[in-house]
């Protein structure tokens, strides 16, 4: 069981770093603002999520575990916040086809 | 080389780098955004350095509340930036030799410390079970150094003295505007109405949780000044007009309990700031619990910067 889970929070963290990477690399080489927004994405989401369900075996109380689950719901609230309030900029900008 | 030192050194050159970029931005808002992330960085930094008191405050008050401060500073800039000179060379000379001759002060002082720094910690932390706080810094800031604790509520006041005053006689008391966030968005709405709860909740608990562990007023009330900005920027609740008597009430009453409770120590435990033997930490608590409220007006106040409407008759 305990090797499991080690097993869990490797695979899992491992993932959720090669999404931060991805993220990262998406950000510097997509194109335009919204396929960026796209790619950042993807981190806050499932980046983000996929380190805190690793380290949930290793949070050692329940309360500290829900704490990470909440700084991982408040980080997705901000993160879709932000990403509308920009691509309602870029929207906005471009010119009416 | 070891990775934490590998890391150590990378988070050094990604923070100078920030701060060079700072400088040289072109933009003021991109350089007050880039000021935000070195917020945020520092943050970073501070925990590890295992200062996650200081490393709370930096994330609200240097990522938080002063980038607010300074998008608000560049909004009402704007109009003038375009047609301002630049600085001549001979200003821009002597700027720099005072910012080279600080730079040298600086590292020669640091330089120069002694190995084994001079510390009070130990002591500090041998008298921590008398005052029955868990945290060693809410002891350094409440019972050791109470007075630079007192004295900072009183700067802050003074600050938003001092932005109110920069208001016409005719605007006194009257309303302040965010000036810097005009847009109204259904976006921001619905996070306006879905985080307040959630901050109100994480600001009380950050003000409770510092006698035991990092946290503090400061830091809760900073949440909670955001969470009233947040509210105010997206027009769910107008800025009441300064000269409303709760809130400048509001504002005072965390340094005014701290000083009656301060001169109170002359009768009950023979020293200003001093607290008698077993009530220390529940003074403690009070101050901090009205600190709070009184650095979250304030802090909110401070943000929203002088009246620019006068009150309404």
């Amino acid at each position: 069981m305990k090797l499991a889970l080690q097993i869990l929070t490797v695979l899992a963290v491992s993932g959720g770093c090669f999404l931060f990477l991805a993220g990262t690399i998406g950000l510097l080489r997509f194109p335009d603002t919204t396929t960026r927004l796209h790619a950042l994405t993807k981190v806050d989401n499932l980046g983000l999520g996929l380190i805190v369900l690793g380290l949930l075996p290793t949070a050692g109380s329940p309360l500290l575990a829900l704490k990470m689950i909440a700084i991982w719901l408040l980080v997705q609230l901000s993160g879709a916040t932000v990403s509308q309030l920009i691509a309602q900029l870029v929207h906005e900008q471009e010119p009416r086809a | 080389m070891s990775l934490p030192l590998a890391l150590e050194i990378s988070f050094a050159v990604v923070l100078l780098a920030n701060a060079v970029w700072i400088v040289i931005a072109r933009e003021v808002v991109a350089a007050v955004i880039i000021f935000v992330a070195y917020g945020l960085l520092l943050a970073i930094v501070w925990v590890r350095l295992a200062a996650p008191d200081v490393a709370l405050t930096e994330a609200a008050i240097g990522g938080g509340v002063t980038g607010v401060l300074l998008l608000g500073a560049a909004a009402r800039l704007r109009a003038t930036e375009a047609t301002a000179k630049p600085a001549s060379v001979s200003t821009r000379l002597v700027a720099a030799a005072i910012c080279v001759t600080t730079s040298c002060a600086l590292a020669y002082v640091v330089g120069s410390l002694p190995d084994a720094a001079p510390t009070l910690a130990p002591a500090a932390m041998a008298s921590l079970p008398e005052t029955g706080l868990g945290n060693p810094v809410a002891g350094v800031l409440f019972v050791y150094r109470a007075l630079d604790t007192l004295l900072e509520k009183a700067v802050l006041l003074l600050a938003l003295v001092g932005v109110w005053s920069l208001a016409p006689d005719r605007l006194w008391g009257g309303t302040p505007e965010l000036c810097a966030f005009p847009r109204r968005s259904s976006t921001l709405l619905l996070l306006a109405q879905l985080l307040p709860p959630v901050g109100i909740l994480a600001g009380v608990y950050m003000f409770w949780v510092g006698a035991k562990l990092p946290g503090g007023a400061f830091q809760g009330g900073t949440i909670l000044a955001a969470m009233w900005l947040l509210v105010v920027m997206t027009g769910l609740e107008d800025i009441p007009p300064t000269s409303r008597r709760w809130m400048r009430l509001l504002a005072i009453v965390g340094p005014a309990i701290f000083v009656v409770i301060g001169f109170a120590g002359f009768a009950l435990a023979n020293a200003f700031l001093a607290y008698p033997a077993g009530y220390a930490k529940p003074l403690i608590i009070v101050i901090e619990g009205t600190l709070t409220l009184s650095i979250a007006i304030t802090l909110g106040l401070l943000a929203a910067g002088p009246p620019v409407r006068a009150q309404h008759q």
